[in-house]
């Protein structure tokens, strides 16, 4: 079974069309990945899908680095 | 005739400096254009979808397409499989212009690329996301994916186009529309570049059942490269075709100032409605008439002065006999002396981008000097009398040339192009 960081990391190559080695823990998606406002939206519902979880948009507007995508998850598990 | 002549009257003049497509037969014009001229059909079984309930059981599929051979893969996650098509197909015929879009060039060089239908496939598959998952799971790409203008948009984006930026929707006509506009928008002054086509991914499930419905499709199952078979006595309608046209059109001037290679001249351009039914064309083919007339008209040639058409000649029992008359009737004894084919009987039926492709067709015509042939016509229909370029390419002076496009609504267009010179 994949940690939960694997498991968000997997997420944010998948939607954004990065590699893995690009993807750190403080990675922003939109300065360092490279994502517009619709790709973060997209990447939120990903995330809500794969750990079965709704997100508020209020706080998905919190949500702007990986750490803090995988800091969301394990607070809601 | 109460018509003024509007020909040649100190408008600019425009020619293509590149072709490109994505087609059942290849990825690429140029591959495309060698299946042409061998008589290669790119009907098969489809395979996409479980077809067992379906009528219709073949289609036009794009079969080696890889979107990274053409654009960002990334970039095509967010794109419905027509905006794909679409994308490659215009940036094909790019390449072969050679256009490099300085930050002068930019604001004077538009898009002008549509879609018959659009996004159905993103339609299809988020309709049912939607009733499944619900709201919040559709995506923040659907609409975007979806609509027939994002070719335009992606375009732009990719090339610093900041000319004018359309899509003309028409059906089976999308694509002659577009470059026929596009050609306009030119000759205006508007701009001096425009990059114009149509693409089509209809063979979503419910582009088959919809168009079957329609009782508008082919359903000889069992010999899929024989069903398309424009003006042969067995035809039972069209084949659904995937794919997408491109041309590259810029002012002569603009043309020759880089030192591009010309291909062809776009020397004419006419539109008609049938005003007579939703899916039928009125017997006399008065529509198709009109454009092929206007055609004429706008490029200042005579009858006598074509060589060639790429009929729209879709393989469906009533069209093809009324644009096959509707030939007569504008080229009179002339008629006999054309050549007349519909290379959809080897690609099948690409709907708003059939023009598009169509047209490159033609223009790569003018260039070799060659008419790609009509093939599985074994047995002319009655009321077939023309020369329909049977089975086998044919070379043969090619001066001035005709592309007739017809769609659903009774919209109407037709387009000349010249060898250059």
């Amino acid at each position: 079974m994949s940690t939960i960081e694997e498991r968000v990391k997997k997420i944010v190559c998948e939607q954004l069309g990065v590699k893995e080695e690009e993807v750190s823990n403080e990675s922003s998606f939109v300065e360092d990945l490279g994502a517009d406002s619709l790709d973060t939206v997209e990447l939120v519902m990903a995330l809500e899908e794969e750990f079965e979880t709704e997100i508020p948009d209020e706080e998905a507007e919190k949500i702007t680095t990986v750490q803090e995508a995988i800091d969301y998850v394990v607070a809601h598990q | 005739m109460a018509h003024q002549a509007n020909n040649q009257s100190n408008r600019r003049r425009v020619v293509v400096t590149g072709v490109g497509a994505i087609t059942p037969l290849a990825s690429g014009f140029r591959k495309t254009w060698q299946g042409l001229l061998a008589g290669q059909s790119g009907i098969s079984r489809i395979e996409h979808f479980d077809t067992s309930d379906y009528p219709v059981k073949i289609c036009g599929a794009v079969k080696d397409f890889q979107a990274g051979d053409w654009f960002s893969p990334k970039d095509a996650r967010k794109m419905d499989i027509f905006l794909q098509y679409g994308m490659a197909a215009a940036v094909d015929a790019m390449q072969q212009a050679g256009l490099e879009i300085t930050d002068a060039l930019s604001p004077r060089a538009g898009v002008a690329f549509g879609s018959g239908i659009g996004g159905i496939t993103a339609i299809q598959d988020t309709v049912g996301l939607l009733e499944q998952k619900g709201p919040r799971r559709v995506s923040p790409f659907f609409i975007p994916s979806a609509i027939t203008n994002m070719i335009a948009g992606w375009l732009s984006m990719q090339y610093n186009l900041r000319g004018p930026n359309y899509a003309i929707t028409t059906a089976c006509t999308t694509g002659t529309h577009c470059i026929g506009m596009a050609a306009r928008t030119i000759a205006w002054g508007d701009a001096d570049v425009m990059i114009a086509g149509g693409a089509e991914k209809g063979s979503a499930s419910i582009g088959i059942a919809g168009f079957s419905a329609a009782r508008a499709l082919s359903a000889n199952n069992d010999n899929p490269e024989a069903a398309s078979r424009p003006w042969d006595r067995d035809r039972d309608g069209f084949v659904l075709s995937d794919g997408a046209g491109a041309v590259v059109l810029e002012s002569l001037e603009h043309a020759q100032s880089r030192g591009a290679t010309i291909l062809a001249e776009l020397t004419g351009f006419a539109m008609s409605g049938d005003a007579h039914h939703m899916t039928t064309p009125p017997e006399d083919g008065h529509g198709a008439v009109q454009a092929m007339q206007g055609a004429l008209r706008d490029a200042g040639l005579n009858e006598s002065e074509i060589d060639y058409i790429n009929a729209h000649g879709t393989s469906t029992p009533a069209g093809d006999v009324v644009e096959s008359r509707a030939i007569e009737q504008v080229f009179g004894d002339h008629a006999r002396k054309l050549a007349v084919s519909s290379t959809k009987s080897m690609t099948g039926h690409l709907l708003g981008a059939a023009g598009a492709l169509e047209a490159a067709i033609v223009v790569q015509a003018l260039q070799e000097q060659v008419a790609p042939p009509t093939i599985n016509l074994d047995n002319p229909d009655e009321g077939c009398v023309l020369d329909y370029v049977p089975h086998e390419a044919r070379a043969m002076t090619i001066r001035h040339a005709l592309s007739n496009s017809f769609g659903f609504g009774g919209t109407n267009a037709t387009l000349a192009f010249s060898r250059f010179e």
